[in-house]
């Protein structure tokens, strides 16, 4: 099944009411199954260099690779790993060659949709929530300093809401030599929508508020899309706020004999 | 800046500003906040700063303590908080809250051991136009069901959105938005109409007693008065 009649995909990225720049990037390649969001930081306008570098490259790159006709299934973890590391360096290199991109850097959430599942990978406190059926949930959880606290106990959820310290990640894409992403694989079903967001979404919009436009909204992601940002910005846009909405119409199990007859000998077993 | 109060008996005693990550209060000498009162232990309670947060935290003490009259053995403070010692009350004021530019406030940062405490802040020529005012509160709207099996219901329009029609045949949905209330196709073969005019694709204002017609049945929407 081709991936673009499998996924339907939609996008909104806005600079909200009150920032003059949008420094959200977003990357979509649905023929790939590839959907990439970052959300730069940085003094100026560095924070869209870093988050326009990192989606154009690691876009770039993934989509090479992804429709290279391989001989065996790639292990998409290790090529996500990879090329994050790779343009991890380039924007750290950018940020250390230049004063006005000097702590520059991004944080990321992106997808591999592929044979009935999708490997995710993100860093920093933009997120990735599944809405299945009824049930909307938050599938990543932040690199930052309120859920380590909340981790650890130290505050309870509704406390980090009053937390002065938001927006503080405690990992993120071109700050340091080395990069640790969380790469994850997840099984998806048809029905299932994924909404990838920035922080100008999250903070804005309660989940619940956020779960409950997805459900009425999800005959028409164009329309839940448009819903989101104007939520954002209705309640004070007081930063970026993008969105990526995609979802699972049809099964899509891997081409060719070996995949298929895997897939399903997997399906067995779920 | 944050700063506690002391009082007692409603007498006002002093003010201590919360410079430093750790500030103790107690009867013990040295410490930063001395109160030398037999109900208050050597060691009563910690005020802890992260970065723009501070949390006041119980170390044992015997008689314990109280924050707006619950007890407690970790709290995150919050300005206006007022702590309760045996009779003596601190009163925790956070101007930091007042004065931090919103602007900075919700920028995302990377947490580093030898970061400043501030984000960096933009240039003037960046600065933005503040965001929207919201004048008024918005009167509540309703929707009443004049034809059909439903003649004579009502709903009230509270939630951020409300859907009207028939999933999978045809649905619009009403959202509430500071400014009004908008009417939005969703999906289905017929637009709605407002007023016997049907519909484009996009959102729609809906004014004070407007007669939508969705699915062959007719509603009117109205302020709450």
């Amino acid at each position: 099944m081709d991936l673009v009649l499998a996924l339907e995909v939609v996008s909104r990225s806005d600079a909200g009411t009150v920032r003059s720049h949008n420094e959200d990037a977003i990357y979509l390649n649905p023929a790939c199954g590839l959907a990439i969001l970052a959300d730069g930081m940085g003094g100026y306008n560095a924070g869209e260099v870093a988050s326009g570098m990192v989606t154009t490259q690691l876009g770039g790159e993934l989509e090479k690779l992804l429709t290279r006709q391989a001989p065996s299934l790639p292990d998409r973890p290790a090529m996500l790993a990879t090329e994050i590391a790779r343009v991890n360096h380039a924007v750290y290199q950018a940020a250390q060659s230049q004063a006005q991109y000097a702590g520059m850097g991004t944080t990321l959430v992106m997808a591999v949709f592929h044979d009935n599942a999708m490997t995710v990978a993100h860093i920093g406190d933009s997120r990735l929530y599944r809405l299945r059926g009824e049930a909307f949930q938050q599938i990543t959880r932040d690199h930052s300093l309120l859920q380590e606290q909340i981790d650890s106990g130290l505050l309870t959820p509704q406390q980090a809401r009053l937390s002065q310290n938001k927006n503080l990640v405690t990992r993120a894409v071109g700050v340091d030599p080395q990069v640790e992403p969380e790469i994850h694989e997840h099984a998806t079903l048809p029905g299932d929508i994924y909404l990838f967001c920035s922080d100008g979404l999250n903070d804005m919009v309660e989940d619940e508020e956020i779960g409950m436009a997805l459900r009425m909204l999800a005959a028409n992601l164009e329309l839940a899309a448009t819903q989101l940002v104007q939520m954002a910005n209705d309640n004070g846009g007081r930063d970026n706020v993008s969105v990526i909405l995609v979802r699972i119409k049809h099964a899509y199990p891997a081409a060719g004999k070996a995949g298929g007859w895997w897939a399903k000998l997997l399906a067995w077993f779920k | 800046m944050a700063k506690l109060i002391l009082s007692l008996d409603g007498m006002l005693l002093n003010e201590f500003a919360l410079l430093k990550e750790r500030t103790t209060i107690g009867r013990k000498p040295g410490s930063d906040i001395l109160i030398d009162n037999l109900a208050i232990s050597g060691e009563h309670a910690v005020v802890v700063s992260i970065l723009n947060d501070v949390f006041l935290e119980d170390l044992d003490s015997t008689n314990g303590t109280n924050v707006n009259s619950q007890p407690i053995k970790k709290h995150f403070l919050q300005s206006g908080d007022v702590i309760e010692l045996g009779k003596y009350r601190l009163k925790f004021i956070d101007e930091t809250k007042l004065q931090a530019a919103q602007d900075d406030f919700e920028k995302t940062v990377i947490l580093r051991p030898d970061m400043p405490r501030k984000p960096a802040a933009k240039t003037v020529a960046d600065a933005a136009p503040a965001p929207r005012k919201q004048n008024q509160v918005l009167a509540t709207g309703v929707i009443q069901v004049l034809t059909g099996a439903g003649a004579g219901k009502q709903m009230e329009l509270t939630k951020t959105i409300s859907t009207l029609g028939k999933p999978g045949v045809q649905v619009a949905v009403i959202a509430r938005r500071p400014h009004g209330y908008f009417i939005t196709h969703v999906e289905g073969a017929v637009f709605p109409s407002i007023n016997g005019k049907l519909l484009d694709a996009q959102a729609h204002p809906l004014n004070d007693h407007d007669i939508i017609e969705l699915a062959g049945v007719k509603m009117e929407f109205f302020f709450k008065t």
